[in-house]
């Protein structure tokens, strides 16, 4: 399955971002790839690191006019 | 390193009880086993419909509310909900306040005294606001 979800956490503080992609990670299979969206830097900074923590993969991550977006698989 | 964290809350000040729910959150979520303690004047603000807004400490506590930061309530149920958390309220503070367990929101487990709290947070990381 290879429709990337979006998960538009923009507008809201960390650990806002980190948690409504969690929520959809848990509803996701291995496999699936997710794109969440934030306006929060501090957000942006912390997710890529929560994902290596518990052992998903960081596909790409880049800032798009002030709106970050880190795309992760979920590996497990 | 522990992968247990325990957190302590007895703060009624919004700043302290957002500081508490972010850390218990974000541990909960990152595979911790997270204990958190409720007690004093961080109690009123678990009751079942109480929608009241924790006083601000200072300028961040007023700038949480301006710019839409997550409610410490709703971050403490993620931590229950998405992670391995479990929120304990002391059996005193609802003595004192005179407070049913039964008027707590649904995420909040059973009452607990100090001596089992102190127990299951012997091995863990402590923290405290």
């Amino acid at each position: 399955m290879n429709d990337r979800k979006i998960v538009d956490a923009k507008n809201t503080f960390c650990p806002g971002p980190l948690m409504e992609l969690i929520a959809s990670m848990k509803q996701a299979e291995v496999g699936d790839e997710l794109e969440v969206l934030s306006t929060d830097e501090g957000s942006a900074n912390d997710i890529p690191e929560w994902i290596k923590k518990v052992g998903h993969q960081v596909l790409d991550s880049f800032d798009e006019n002030g709106v970050w977006h880190v795309i992760v698989r979920k590996e497990k | 390193m522990s992968n247990k964290v325990s957190v302590v809350v007895i703060s009624g000040d919004r700043e302290q009880l957002q500081m508490a729910a972010m850390l218990a959150s974000v541990a909960a979520v990152s595979g911790s086993e997270v204990t958190i303690f409720l007690s004093m004047n961080a109690m009123r603000y678990f009751q079942k419909g109480d929608a009241s807004l924790a006083p601000a400490e200072g300028e961040v506590g007023v700038l949480l509310q301006n710019k839409n930061a997550p409610d410490f309530r709703e971050l403490f149920q993620s931590a229950v909900e998405l992670g391995d958390a479990k929120v304990y309220p002391c059996s005193m503070a609802l003595d004192i306040l005179n407070i049913p367990v039964s008027d707590l929101v649904d995420y909040v487990a059973e009452p607990l005294g100090l001596t089992k709290f102190l127990d299951m947070a012997s091995d863990s990381q402590v923290w405290s606001f």
